[in-house]
């Protein structure tokens, strides 16, 4: 049973159709690319997929569930993750808090714990204070766990994004544009981060990226968008020579 | 000299009303961008229901069916219509609001116009003209400190609103939900992800806000006793006034904000002709804002994104 599937999806924004009939099969422990140029879709696709819009038509199933029109709470607690193409950090907290409020699910104190400041919240607190850096722990950015976000090297807080996102325990993880404004040394240690976060999570990735050599280096299958159509979709050595995607991409693919 | 600390009681008795009323305001404010223009009226509807509670109450103590005493009027009173009037807010983000959630904040705002007016409208057409007297719930005592008096009254507004204002900082800093709202204030987008239901959140801003005016209502009420469906408009815009000046969507400034105004308003009232007190007052205020044109405790939202 595929992971996620998505059959038919098709999303209007009034006159503009931003998607259209999209579909995907994404099995357990892959990791997927999603390209195209700037405004192809691929971002409205991730918003369809975590529940931000309700899509116009078609089906969107995760783990055997039709999660289609669910709300953003819902998929999340179902177990779908995601971060962000500009970074959507609390940036005036410590990385630990704002990976503390990702443990939101699973705090069971009441209002009198809370009022009371009981023993039950204390430990509870505990316990989430100590998953949390320990999830930072592995991570490898606990150092910087009582920074304040907006003082974080960029690098670092791409990291916090996503240990932000693991915190929610997903299953499947959507990385919209993972190494934005990186070099090409940070991009090359994202590469490893990922396949690291892949194995110890026992994740599925689904990312969106425009760096055709990250994509490339990744990802075992690559799905092409553009103006909300799929143009292209196979492993990454096809799709780099396919017709439709150099005349799609032209500008970017000299550059690389 | 003692004029002035005879005002400096009368200052913190309106501060009390207008901080508990800002905070309504700046909480919605704060996880929504928006301006709850019916919260005036909520506050009006909050005192009405907080009269028939206690009109109610005292009729079942008087017909020996309930043993109460006075006070313990007034704590039923308070407590039920707190009760019932976060229902009211729940009811204006329900019905007004979150069909417009994705609407331009402009349109919500004028909704919430159109709201108050219906509230002002409704309480009209259903109990007439005639106005209401609250009922007197506790005697009034006059202590004398000195040269200074105060009442009983004015004491008991001054505590509440104070204990109000500390279980709302327990329950910002300490309960889940609270975590929640001030996640949501300052990146609304990314809250659901945590697996944060967004609604259950807005629902319990709205109405904590709204609770905090129905006791602002009940100790108003016992203060000035005739009511009528108009009384939430000018204390609403003050309020709201308060809110803006103490920073928009800042707690903190919600309550600054609200004792300054009450300040500003006795200062000059007691030193200027009663005609001008608000006319200078509020140059005051803008005097202020054009310096602070985000409040005192306000920030730049430019950052703050929406998906």
């Amino acid at each position: 049973m595929p992971l996620l599937e998505i059959k038919h999806l098709t999303h209007w924004f009034g006159g503009l159709r931003a998607v259209h009939d999209f579909n995907l099969k994404l099995e357990p422990g892959e990791i997927r690319g999603l390209i195209g140029p700037n405004g192809a879709g691929k971002t409205t696709v991730f918003n369809l997929v975590t529940g931000f819009y309700k899509p116009t038509e078609g089906r969107i199933i995760f783990m055997g569930k039709d999660i289609t029109g669910k709300r953003p709470h819902e998929i999340a607690r179902m177990g779908i993750g995601r971060t962000f193409q500009n970074l959507r950090l609390w940036t005036h907290l410590t990385a630990l808090d704002n990976i503390k409020v990702a443990f939101y699910s699973q705090i069971r104190y009441g209002l009198v714990g809370a009022f009371f400041n009981t023993r039950a919240r204390r430990e509870e607190e505990e316990r989430i204070d100590h998953e949390a850096r320990n999830l930072m722990k592995m991570l490898g950015i606990d150092q910087y766990a009582n920074w304040v976000v907006s003082g974080l090297p960029y690098g670092i807080q791409r990291k916090v994004e996503i240990a932000r996102a693991l915190a929610t325990k997903p299953r499947l993880l959507l990385l919209d544009e993972p190494t934005a404004g990186m070099s090409p040394a940070e991009m090359r240690e994202t590469m490893d981060f990922i396949l690291f976060i892949r194995e110890k999570f026992n994740l599925t990735i689904w990312l969106i990226e425009h760096k055709m050599k990250f994509v490339m280096g990744l990802c075992e299958w690559i799905q092409v968008l553009n103006f909300g159509e799929t143009i292209a979709e196979g492993p990454p050595k096809e799709i780099q020579r396919h017709p439709e995607v150099i005349k799609a991409y032209l500008g970017e693919m000299v550059e690389l | 000299m003692e004029q002035l600390a005879q005002q400096l009681f009368n200052a913190l008795q309106w501060g009390s009303y207008y901080a508990l009323i800002a905070l309504g305001y700046s909480m919605v404010y704060s996880i929504l961008m928006l301006f709850n223009f019916a919260h005036g009226d909520v506050f009006m509807v909050a005192t009405y229901i907080g009269y028939f509670v206690a009109v109610g109450l005292l009729g079942l103590a008087s017909l020996s069916l309930l043993p109460l005493s006075n006070v313990a009027v007034f704590v039923l009173t308070l407590i039920l219509t707190m009760f019932l009037a976060s229902f009211v807010g729940i009811g204006v983000e329900l019905v007004a609001y979150r069909p417009l959630r994705d609407a331009p904040r402009a349109s919500a705002a004028i909704t919430g116009l159109m709201v108050g007016i219906f509230m002002e409208t409704a309480v009209l057409a259903a109990l007439g003209a005639s106005r209401k007297d609250f009922p007197l719930l506790i005697p009034p005592i006059t202590f004398t400190i000195g040269p200074v008096h105060v009442t009983n009254l004015k004491l008991l507004t001054l505590a509440m609103a104070f204990g109000l204002m500390f279980l709302l900082h327990l329950f910002i800093s300490r309960t889940k939900i609270g975590m929640a709202m001030r996640a949501m204030s300052f990146d609304y987008a990314v809250v659901p992800l945590m697996g944060i239901p967004m609604n259950t959140i807005i629902v319990f801003t709205f109405a904590l806000g709204s609770a905090l005016a129905g006791a602002a209502g009940i100790l108003f009420g016992m203060a000035y006793p005739v009511l009528d469906p108009y009384m939430g408009v000018l204390i609403g815009w003050k309020a709201f006034v308060a809110a803006i000046l103490g920073g928009r969507g800042s707690i903190f400034g919600a309550v600054v904000g609200g004792f300054l105004l009450g300040f500003i308003e006795i200062l000059v009232a007691a030193t200027l002709p009663s005609t001008m007190r608000d006319l200078i007052a509020y140059s005051i205020v803008l005097l202020i804002l054009t310096f602070r044109p985000y409040g005192l405790f306000g920030e730049e939202y430019s950052a703050r994104l929406r998906l």
